[in-house]
């Protein structure tokens, strides 16, 4: 891809290793490759969907970029600085301006600690002194994610599933990050509230000028919300491009088996909702050639050979396929 | 206040919170309660050796003693020990516990593995063995009893770090850029507190009964102090026409410790409903 230059995060051939630590008096842990050469670029103001399997390794990158988790190899540049093959205390030092939201952000707050307390905690991490200032940016910041000040003195068990969500956004907000990268937003939200915490999350978005990287696994919202979408399957990229294009002319043989199987609001459709076929194979144990070639419909001996790379089929559209040319004309979707 | 309902429901455990706070009484406004204080520690041998009566309430010892002013003011001396022994233990229990549970590598290894030792040997035989070597006193018997109760601090402390180190909250906080330290201290401790004040209440029952044993043994406590254990190691060989010299000493130990053990079980179901009255 191009415009490097204009990127906010750029990620390079990004590689993250689990195990392969060896214990006192154990034995080695295997090797698992759960983010496998990914590259992705994130442009100021923009909201890249990261789309996935359980288990594919898209909270992995999150990790990896927030810095939690160290990459094993690949380049990362933050604002044009190379911020990647650090230890990992200078790496998250060099990377404040990411923030992670927790999946559950309920489970993400010390339940010992009120909210007012653990909102100013953040801000007393990030060197904020001040104890007026603390406490003004925090009012602020629970306003601005649509709660009332008062809730300062709630616990986080006290907090519904919706009121947690805007409580884990304030929390990071109030450090005024430029990137934010999301997991699962919406999991365990009833539909309702849903659209109520995206469209919060979409106003802080242009109030704040945020960057997105938009972890999910329901189509629906990240069609809604992102401009890009990037499609992971064990670990990389199958299809990455514009969310309109890719909705609409989906190429990757299991982004057609993913748009297919998602579930739509039409009496019986789900009777004919093709499902994908056979298990999400582990990422311990990898087939050669296509990593999805198992469970794949128009596999071939080719796909066996060697693992596809990217290649581009439109306007920042690419696809790791090598079949692409012989399975385009039959599209399903 | 649904706790402390749960709690006035468990009755042995209120009945332990009743003796503790009888005892911590006793032993606060001991030279109140008793008639003379000298009595404590000089007696009439003219008197020696009688039987319970409205002067003597728990008679008298084998030197004139009265036995009750001994029995009040050895309450003083066994919480003393107690807090002292679980305060020395907890000091290096917890830390090393807390170290241990949160990091992986050679540190965390070592000090499981000297723990490990700690625990192998019974409680008692090694407490005999280093106050033997430190030399008689009270000083050397918890020093002891603190160098040999640390470790079940510090398995208990790590056990629950483990469990909460893998909480998402702590995730957060690093993500957040928090500290170690603060992430240890302010947020992991607080979060395994409740089994180290279980541990702590029941450890003050066991570290009077041991501190009782001790003295007993004559490592403990030197005379003439108003000691449970060595009354009862003095008075013995009067058993059985002098029972009593030996009985109200023993008694006090036998409540306090069942005080505090009572409560300790108590404080444990409300804590961790799942244990209950599993010993």
């Amino acid at each position: 891809m191009s415009g490097s230059d204009t990127a906010l995060l750029e990620i390079e051939d990004l590689v993250t290793e689990f195990g392969g630590a060896k214990p006192f008096l154990g034995k080695a842990q295997r090797i698992v490759r759960a983010v496998d050469g990914v590259s992705l670029q994130l442009k100021p103001g923009q909201a890249l969907g990261l789309v996935g399997e359980s288990g594919c390794g898209k909270t992995t990158i999150a990790k990896t970029a927030l810095g939690l988790v160290r990459e094993k190899s690949g380049t990362m540049r933050l604002e044009g600085r190379v911020v990647s093959g650090l230890s990992p205390k200078a790496a998250r030092a060099a990377r404040t301006t990411i923030q992670y939201v927790h999946q559950d952000p309920g489970a993400a707050l010390d339940p010992w600690w009120s909210i007012g307390h653990a909102l100013d905690e953040a801000l007393r991490i990030h060197g904020v002194t001040d104890k007026a200032e603390r406490t003004t940016r925090v009012d602020e910041m629970l306003l601005a994610v649509g709660l009332d000040p008062s809730f300062r003195t709630r616990y986080p068990h006290e907090l519904s599933g919706g009121q947690q969500r805007r409580v884990g956004l304030a929390r990071i907000l109030v450090l005024r990050p430029r990137i934010v990268i999301l997991d699962e937003p919406t999991s365990g939200l009833d539909l309702s509230v849903q659209a109520t915490v995206l469209g919060v999350i979409d106003e802080l978005r242009r109030r704040f000028g945020l960057t997105y990287l938009f972890v999910s696994h329901d189509l629906s919202v990240v069609e809604r919300m992102c401009e890009e979408v990037a499609i992971m399957y064990l670990g990389r990229i199958v299809e990455i491009g514009p969310t309109k294009e890719i909705f609409a002319r989906p190429q990757h043989p299991y982004t057609r088996a993913l748009l297919a199987a998602a579930p739509r609001l039409e009496p019986g459709s789900l009777n004919d909702t093709p499902a994908l076929p056979g298990d999400p194979p582990s990422p311990s144990n990898l087939v050669a050639g296509c990593a999805f070639r198992p469970r794949c419909a128009f596999a071939a001996p080719k796909c066996a050979e060697a693992r596809p790379p990217l290649r581009q089929i439109g306007v920042r559209h690419l696809a790791a396929c090598v079949r692409l040319d012989e399975i385009g004309a039959d599209n399903p979707a | 206040m649904l706790i402390v309902k749960k709690f006035l429901r468990d009755i042995p455990a209120v009945l332990g919170l009743l003796i503790i706070s009888a005892v911590c009484f006793i032993a606060v406004f001991a030279p109140i309660l008793i008639p003379d204080p000298d009595a404590v520690y000089f007696g009439n041998i003219i008197d020696r050796l009688k039987p319970p009566s409205a002067e003597y309430w728990f008679g008298t010892d084998n030197l004139g003693r009265d036995v009750f002013a001994r029995v009040i003011m050895g309450a003083r001396g066994a919480l003393l020990v107690a807090l002292t022994v679980v305060a020395l233990a907890i000091a290096i229990g917890v830390p090393a516990g807390l170290y241990a549970g949160y990091t992986n590598g050679w540190g965390s290894e070592i000090i499981m593995r000297v723990t490990d030792v700690f625990l192998a040997v019974p409680q008692l035989i090694l407490a005999l063995a280093i106050a033997q070597l430190m030399g008689r006193g009270l000083e050397s018997a918890m020093a002891a009893l603190a160098l040999t109760y640390w470790p079940f601090f510090c398995r208990t402390v790590y056990s629950e770090v483990r469990r909460v180190r893998n909480a998402l909250f702590v995730e957060a906080l690093q993500g957040l850029g928090a500290s170690t330290s603060r992430i240890l201290f302010v947020h992991v401790l607080p979060n395994v507190a409740s089994p180290i004040i279980v541990r702590a209440t029941i450890g003050m029952g066991f570290t009077i009964l041991t501190t009782a044993v001790l003295g007993f043994l004559g490592i403990g406590a030197a005379p003439p102090s108003p000691d449970w254990g060595l009354a009862i190691a003095e008075s013995r060989e009067y058993l059985p026409e002098s029972w009593w010299a030996v009985t109200f000493p023993g008694l006090a130990i036998l409540i306090t410790v069942l005080g505090f053990n009572l409560f300790g079980d108590g404080l444990r179901d409300l804590v961790d409903p799942r244990l209950r009255r599993s010993r």
